[in-house]
């Protein structure tokens, strides 16, 4: 069911079957997550489990979820929750699906805010909007004015040279240009277009790149903010007051970084396990899933975390690269500043933010497949019933996330409950059923079939028994930290403590209890539909 | 920077430069590989074509 006669002409070149792998793992994780993540952990520590994270996680886990993917395809499933019921044979095995449909709806609910960021900067580029001078202050004050960081609902007003300084129009109209492109079914053809803008982001960020590493120090008044300094930030394993291993023993870095590879590999989010479901069963799923992880680890640490953490530090200086306002914020403060520097900074600046927008619309338009599966396969719903139901869901998510713009918390607090420990929990669950339910061996079977590289047989061990026993130590020994440790440093607070003291952590998490909440009623309809198809198959059967 | 951060920074860089060039180069010399390599990007979901034949 469902299998799709895709010519074989669609690949036009092998630089085109490179281009269009990479290409799809290129996204604001990248160019923006990953620096902020980097710069909150103390920079060089936050490298260790960040690296152990991709070697027997990212990769490993990859393969594992396009592998089931594929297989809940062959069973004639797309959506998740049908996936997991076809491999687990459990009454809750649907219902685990619900985080592979939360997590990416969820995440697109301040992606699209982002998104808009990108626009914006893009156009007041074009515009020469973007010119505040030499005081890196300067740039982060339009930043904080921009997003409404001042106070919940700030982002609502429009400051004075309206409408380029409107975070909400910019938003609103990704989120528009998304909803038509998908209602449309003209994903495809962003997408094809984005095959030929992604290399030229590449060749952007290293344009950029260039020009960071020859800054030198660019105020001779602060001379300790040069750029060895913020390459050392960025890979000394001893940054802060704190030393390198007692950085390391920070079980919210461990998670943070596990987190990171998950999310900007797609891993364990339930975008990668909808689409492979989609393909046909020779295809490659093994050197695919490789090219695009490696990839999207070149764009995010040979080219993201080269430019945006030392650049930060250069003209910002340590304290604010410290805590960068929000995870996704350091590079709006950051780049502009060093396309302030450079030649053609203003050319450069439209066309760098301008195609990560479009690298942000290819990822965002992802992440609604999974729930739009789930409509239409547990519903009935057509497609475009499902992308206008859907539409109303995110509409309301992306509108709270705007309207709760104080210190970007709520889209912090999303950001870490979904797009953090939801997506390691995924992960997790997604690694047992793999390793231990569908079993190691067919789901080796289920990777190598058509696959054009051989992987190594230690994979299985490493995704039976190194893995899970990772995951679930890490997962342990946070919740040990947030919930039975005393912090050793008073200001860094735990989650029980941020959710004690702020009504906006507070609502957040209740609105992602009832988006929960309010997809597993979906599933539980889902499911009495599949039993009753099941039942009419039995009794026509002779 | 210390030379602890310059062995860091060129093992990362390095280690997933040479990971992609290894994964370009298998690509491209392994015979049929252009004809059934796939990401999220080109895999078409059969329900657009669904829905507009039901229009």
């Amino acid at each position: 069911m469902n299998r799709q006669n895709r010519p074989k002409e669609v690949w036009g070149s092998r630089l085109g079957v490179i281009l269009a792998v990479m290409g799809s793992a290129v996204g604001l994780g990248n160019f923006l997550r990953f620096p902020g993540l980097a710069a909150r952990y103390e920079g060089g520590a936050f490298m260790v489990p960040y690296f152990i994270s991709l070697l027997i996680l990212g990769l490993p886990l990859a393969w594992v979820e396009w592998s089931l993917g594929r297989y809940g395809g062959s069973q004639g499933h797309n959506s998740t929750p049908g996936i997991y019921r076809s491999i687990w044979k459990n009454r809750i095995a649907p219902y685990c699906g619900v985080l592979a449909i939360i997590i990416p709806a969820m995440i697109y609910m301040y992606y699209v805010y982002i998104e808009g960021w990108c626009l914006a900067y893009a156009i007041r580029y074009l515009f020469g909007e973007m010119n505040y001078g030499a005081d890196p202050a300067a740039y982060k004050n339009f930043f904080f004015d921009f997003v409404g960081m001042k106070g919940d609902g700030v982002a609502l007003s429009t400051s004075g040279d309206w409408p380029l300084g409107s975070a909400v129009l910019f938003t609103a109209v990704c989120f528009t240009i998304n909803f038509i492109l998908i209602y449309r079914g003209l994903a495809k053809g962003i997408e094809w277009f984005c095959r030929w803008a992604m290399p030229l982001l590449i060749v952007c960020a290293i344009i950029v790149l260039v020009r960071v590493l020859t800054l030198g120090t660019p105020n001779p008044e602060l001379p300790e903010q040069n750029l060895l300094n913020g390459l050392g930030y960025m890979w000394n394993l001893d940054v802060s007051d704190k030393s390198f291993w007692a950085s390391l023993c920070n079980p919210e870095m461990w998670l943070a970084a596990a987190g990171q590879i998950f999310f900007s590999l797609s891993v364990g989010f339930g975008i990668v396990i909808t689409y492979a479901s989609y393909m046909n069963k020779d295809d490659d799923i093994a050197l695919s899933s490789l090219t695009a992880s490696s990839g999207n680890e070149f764009c995010e640490v040979a080219l993201g975390g080269m430019i945006i953490v030392p650049a930060g530090f250069v003209f910002l200086g340590k304290a604010f690269v410290e805590n960068p306002p929000s995870t996704f914020g350091l590079g709006f403060v950051a780049l502009p500043n060093v396309f302030n520097q450079m030649i053609f900074g203003q050319a450069i600046g439209f066309l760098f933010f301008f195609l990560l927008f479009l690298a942000a619309v290819t990822s965002s338009l992802s992440m609604l497949q999974p729930a739009i599966a789930l409509l239409e396969e547990g519903l009935g719903l057509r497609r475009k019933a499902s992308v206008a139901m859907l539409g109303f869901i995110t509409a309301v998510g992306a509108a709270f996330v705007v309207y709760f713009s104080k210190d970007l918390l709520a889209l912090d607090t999303i950001d870490f409950w979904i797009g953090t420990f939801c997506i390691f929990v995924l992960a997790t669950f997604q690694v047992i059923l793999f390793g231990w339910v569908l079993g190691v061996d067919r789901g080796f079977e289920e990777l190598g079939r058509g696959a054009e590289i051989r992987i190594p047989r230690f994979v299985k061990f490493i995704i039976k028994y190194v893995s899970p026993t990772y995951l679930l130590v890490i997962f342990g020994l946070w919740i040990n930290q947030q919930f039975f440790t005393a912090p050793t440093n008073p200001d860094d607070l735990t989650w029980p403590q941020k959710i004690q003291q702020s009504s906006v952590v507070q609502m957040t998490l209740g609105f992602i209890v009832v988006v929960i909440i309010l997809f597993l009623l979906l599933i539980a309809q889902s499911v009495r539909r599949w039993r009753a198809a099941e039942r009419a198959e039995t009794e026509a059967a002779p | 920077m210390n030379t602890g951060g310059w062995i860091v920074m060129i093992l990362a860089v390095g280690g997933v430069t040479g990971l992609l060039s290894w994964c370009v180069y298998k690509v491209i010399a392994t015979p049929g590989s252009t004809e059934h390599l796939h990401s999220t990007a080109d895999i078409e979901t059969p329900d657009v074509e669904e829905d507009e034949k039901l229009d």
